[in-house]
């Protein structure tokens, strides 16, 4: 069964760079490779300006690569043109993190909703589109009293219900979920990000979920990525990256997490120094250099790479691939 | 200086209701709330959007919307006097001076066109009144150490400084005055994580270092678990409970939203997927429930729930307002069965 072993979205050295005034050069993602299996959920997790949300663009072509490819079920879909583009897009989705500024105020839930069925001509007429997106509706957990209420009459949490029935209309097999739940208030977060993983049971949906907060990230994916500065540092298993964080700043960022729990009050919080430098005209070396305790006379100038070190488990650290 | 002879309260806030009203609705923003915070001590005041939060923390320095915003009772004590009587000079001479506030959003509350030190000098020499230059620029320089940006980069303008900085500098004019109180609203809410753990530890590091009493607001209880002494958790307008850190994260008694949003939280160290959320959506404050305004979401409703509002029950520091604790509860619960 070959089939089974194309995963359904892999990325080989996705680069963009964003050409800036006077000729530098924004490195925005340098070199990512990425492996999505279908039904699986990939949690991509960095601080701002990290590349992550570039990343999931440039998978559906939102914005174009500088290099590298984006292959979907093993086909290259960086090369596709005009209605290419058009009909891959029936297969990929987003949602985005603001439900709000994703979606023209001026139509109904009902008729944003049947928005992307329309473009797409799904069905023959205006009665079988609404009926289908008075479906989606239910599934995603929407009223449908409001049917026709415009956005601003609506919370964070149901807007944001919006987007997701959206991104489902067109039987996507991939999402990308940038930052979906972060403009959330817990308790409705917590509904958003099961209703997610419900719909990922019942459709077979293969997500990758971008997000700042590693708490979140825990719940919903199977891998988790964690990118500093265009570069993955680490990937692994989520349950083997919680117990085994490697990378000197996976280590810096679960420590940072404020703790619900006052029996770690007083435990000194390890803080990392200094500020994420800039990503402009990037020199080579260990991205994480400046601010790693660690760091050694080869982290600044050689560029560590992605290595294996358990099954499934990489990072792009010399100290740690050294150790183990 | 006043007599303090009440135990370290230094502001104290009895049955204050909030409104905002327009040609349209009236919104009960802040509904009766209590509210006490200590000397030296720090006051986590924990909701979600829409809370109130923000608007009790405009209230205690005057600062709501003159056009919809009005007090409509209640007394605002701060040091023993009660603020809500004084006029506007009066109250020009505790704000920034005696009660500082530093607000979320470090971008938009610096003038982008004054250089930081300069921002940071006007504040001192607002309430100083003939304060040497040369003295402003000592003090100015000490405050920008103590917050841990060089002196040299007074003369910058806030574009040059990343967000983490510009929070710095904005708690740099908050302490300037070396106020008694220092309320930080949503302080690290706009910062990347690791950044937030920079700025809450210095945050923890000047406020045992000066003693100043500080009200927190926020709405992440691992932020609360890891500065605050005590904590009031906000609900539609109304503190549902409130008490020390101990009795909200430890406690045997709970209100049920607070357990509800100790149950939502994503968990670092659970295995768990699913999360339980709380079902529903915070009642619209324009058109608040009869009784209890947590009884359309809650697990534990009773018959008395939709039909009066619970009175607060006080246990030592520990206070909360639900049917379930109050002390007629046996019969109330047989009721119900």
């Amino acid at each position: 069964m070959q089939e089974k072993n194309i995963p359904l979205i892999e990325t080989v050295e996705l680069r963009k760079l964003f050409k800036l005034k006077g000729g530098s050069m924004l490195h925005a993602v340098d070199g990512i490779n990425i492996k999505i299996s279908s039904g699986e959920t990939l949690g991509v997790v960095g601080e701002s300006g990290c590349g992550k949300s570039t990343v999931g663009r440039l998978i559906l072509r939102l914005i174009e690569p500088t290099s590298g490819q984006v292959l979907f079920n093993g086909q290259d879909i960086s090369k596709f043109k005009g209605r290419q583009v058009h009909d891959m897009r029936r297969n990929m989705q987003i949602i985005f993190q603001d439900p709000y500024s994703s979606i023209d105020p001026r139509m109904s839930v009902i008729e944003l909703i049947a928005e992307y069925l329309f473009i797409h001509k799904v069905f023959e007429n205006k009665m079988e589109t609404f009926n289908r997106a008075a479906e989606l509706m239910d599934m995603v957990g929407l009223a449908r009293r409001y049917a026709s209420s415009y956005p601003h009459e609506l919370d964070g949490g149901r807007r944001q219900r919006i987007g997701i029935a959206r991104a489902l209309s067109l039987d996507p097999k991939f999402i990308v979920c940038d930052e979906p739940v972060s403009a959330l208030d817990v308790s409705i977060q917590a509904q958003i990000l099961n209703l997610l993983m419900d719909l990922q049971e019942e459709f077979k949906l293969t997500y990758m979920f971008v997000t700042h907060d590693l708490s979140v990230v825990k719940h919903i994916s199977d891998k988790i990525m964690v990118m500093y500065l265009g570069k993955c540092v680490e990937i692994a298993d989520f349950d083997e990256l919680f117990e085994n964080p490697l990378h000197p700043y996976t280590n810096a960022l679960l420590a940072a997490i404020p703790e619900p729990d006052i029996s770690r009050r007083n435990k000194e919080m390890k803080v990392i120094r200094g500020e994420v430098a800039s990503p402009i005209n990037v020199k080579p070396g260990c991205r994480f250099a400046a601010r790693c305790d660690d760091c050694m006379e080869m982290c600044r100038g050689n560029d560590p790479e992605l290595i294996e070190t358990s099954n499934g488990h990489s990072v792009a650290c010399f100290k740690r691939v050294k150790a183990s | 200086m006043l007599e303090n002879n009440d135990n370290g309260v230094l502001l104290n806030i009895e049955n204050l209701k909030v409104v905002y009203k327009t040609d349209l609705e009236t919104v009960e923003a802040v509904n009766n709330i209590f509210l006490t915070v200590t000397r030296g001590r720090t006051l986590g005041l924990v909701g979600e959007t829409g809370a109130g939060k923000t608007t009790t923390a405009l209230s205690i320095l005057r600062l709501l919307p003159a056009a919809t915003g009005r007090i409509e009772s209640g007394k605002i004590e701060f040091n023993g006097q009660d603020i809500l009587k004084l006029d506007e000079n009066m109250m020009r001479v505790i704000r920034g001076n005696r009660i500082a506030m530093v607000f979320q959003d470090p971008m938009t509350s610096l003038n982008p066109v004054m250089t930081v030190g300069d921002q940071i000098a006007e504040a001192i020499e607002l309430h100083n009144g003939k304060m040497p230059h040369d003295e402003v620029n000592r003090r100015v320089e000490n405050i920008l150490q103590m917050v841990g940006i060089m002196p040299q980069r007074r003369l910058e303008y806030p574009h040059q400084f990343s967000g983490g900085m510009k929070q710095r500098v904005v708690i740099a004019i908050a302490l300037s005055c070396e106020p008694e109180l220092l309320i930080a609203d949503e302080p690290t809410t706009a910062l990347d994580v690791t950044i937030q753990a920079q700025v809450l530890n210095m945050i923890k590091d000047l406020r045992d270092r000066l003693g100043t009493a500080m009200l927190l607001i926020t709405h992440d209880l691992g932020i609360v678990a890891q500065t605050c002494d005590d904590v009031a958790v906000m609900y539609a307008g109304e503190i549902i409970e409130a008490g020390t850190v101990e009795d909200v994260f430890t406690g045997d008694r709970r209100h049920p939203y607070t357990a509800g949003l100790f149950n939502s939280l994503p968990d670092l160290r659970s295995q768990a997927k699913r999360l339980i959320p709380i079902p529903g959506l915070m009642p619209d404050p324009s058109n608040l429930p009869k009784g209890c305004v947590f009884a359309p979401r809650c697990g534990n409703r009773m018959d008395i729930c939709e039909k009066e509002r619970p009175g607060p029950v006080q246990k030592a520091k520990h206070r909360l307002s639900c049917h379930l604790y109050s002390l007629d509860r046996s019969s109330q619960h047989q009721e119900a069965m």
